[in-house]
């Protein structure tokens, strides 16, 4: 899922100071799960926000909402219901909620309540760790499982470096070496000789250095 | 300052309160239980939600507290651990809106009869008449 982190309240309350009525909009999906953006959160960011007008003396209406998604048109569409009451939004959805509410709504401000950071799992409660970086060209059939585009500080394609030291990379001691990790389950998984195979120069046009990126499926679309 | 009366919003579990119950208003009164302070009970400090707090806080509290079991001693395991977790989200909170982060606390007191009950109430109370009304109501500004 996406993982996001709620921006700090000082700079949502400063973002949105010229606004007197807001829309707090949470989203139902990745950023329920991570607890960053969902209707908890929205219910929380809204008291924050009128407290933090409060001690400014300022007058401000909060309206709470959340949408299934933030990142498709016919929900984003559904932002009727609360026409008139708004005049601005604060979204808790990752980045792609906040474009989306801008794409579609030409007159509608819209700010960040999230700053989002990376696709992830959570491997126990309250914990999210980085394991994708969206690169469009997979090579996790080459590597155990283990992507070292996301999780390898440098993200080679032939490791580890001379950094990895004990099994820990060295940008931090509590950091593994993910290639290390790919070596150690290569050879459980009785396929270490895959470690020779050298891996070519990456063409990094499919991870956004070649643009915005964009996927169409003709089976789907009319 | 000194005719401030703060406005204190206390959430004790079912069994660090126990005394409210037994002594009632009256007896804590007479025990020393400053009239600023005052006391929901809730089935355990665990079920207590972030917002909760903060609504406290919008309702017109100078400061908001916590009481319940201790730590590695909770009824419920680990329901005052959770709450004292979700009383530091509170600081945090109150820290980046600039307002005093002591003005939540959370405080982790054995069930039954303890006249600490009574101390950390009038801990606060002593606490927060110094601070003066909370930031938070607007009355500053």
């Amino acid at each position: 899922m996406i993982i996001a982190e709620r921006k700090p309240i000082a700079e949502i309350v400063e973002m949105t100071r010229d606004h007197e009525k807001i829309l707090v909009l949470g989203c139902r999906g990745c950023v329920t799960v991570c607890s960053a953006g969902g209707e908890r959160e929205v219910e929380l960011l809204a008291s924050l926000l009128r407290l933090g007008a409060k001690k400014e003396g300022r007058k401000i209406e909060v309206q709470e909402g959340s949408l299934v998604r933030q990142c498709d048109k016919e929900y984003v569409d559904s932002l009727d219901s609360w026409n008139g009451e708004y005049d601005a939004i604060v979204s808790m959805a990752c980045g792609v909620g906040v474009n989306f509410i801008a794409n579609l709504r030409s007159s509608t401000m819209v700010y960040p309540a999230v700053n989002t950071t990376f696709f992830g799992g959570s491997p126990e409660q309250g914990i999210w760790t980085e394991q994708c970086a969206g690169c469009g060209n997979c090579v996790l059939h080459l590597t155990g499982g283990l992507c070292p585009v996301a999780r390898c500080a440098k993200s080679l394609m032939n490791g580890p470096c001379g950094g990895s030291q004990n099994g820990k990379c060295e940008i931090h001691s509590e950091v593994d070496c993910i290639w290390q990790m790919i070596h150690d389950r290569l050879e459980h998984l009785d396929r270490k000789e895959q470690m020779l195979e050298v891996a070519p120069i990456r063409d990094w046009r499919t991870a956004g250095h070649g643009g915005p990126r964009k996927t169409k499926r003709d089976d789907l679309t009319i | 300052m000194s005719d401030f009366t703060p406005d204190i919003k206390a959430f004790c579990c079912h069994y660090t309160s126990q005394q409210t119950c037994a002594e009632g208003t009256e007896g804590l009164k007479q025990d020393g239980f400053p009239g600023s302070v005052s006391l929901f009970r809730v089935p355990c400090t665990g079920k207590i939600q972030v917002s909760t707090l903060l609504q406290a806080f919008e309702d017109g509290a100078d400061a908001v507290y916590v009481v319940g079991c201790p730590v590695d001693g909770c009824h419920n395991v680990k329901g005052s651990q959770r709450a004292a977790k979700r009383v530091g989200a509170v600081k945090q909170a109150l820290s980046e809106l600039d307002v005093e982060a002591e003005r939540i606390e959370m405080f982790h007191l054995e069930r039954g009869f303890h006249p600490e009950f009574v101390a950390v109430a009038q801990e606060m109370d002593k606490k927060i008449k110094k601070l003066g009304p909370s930031p938070l109501k607007g009355e500053s500004a």
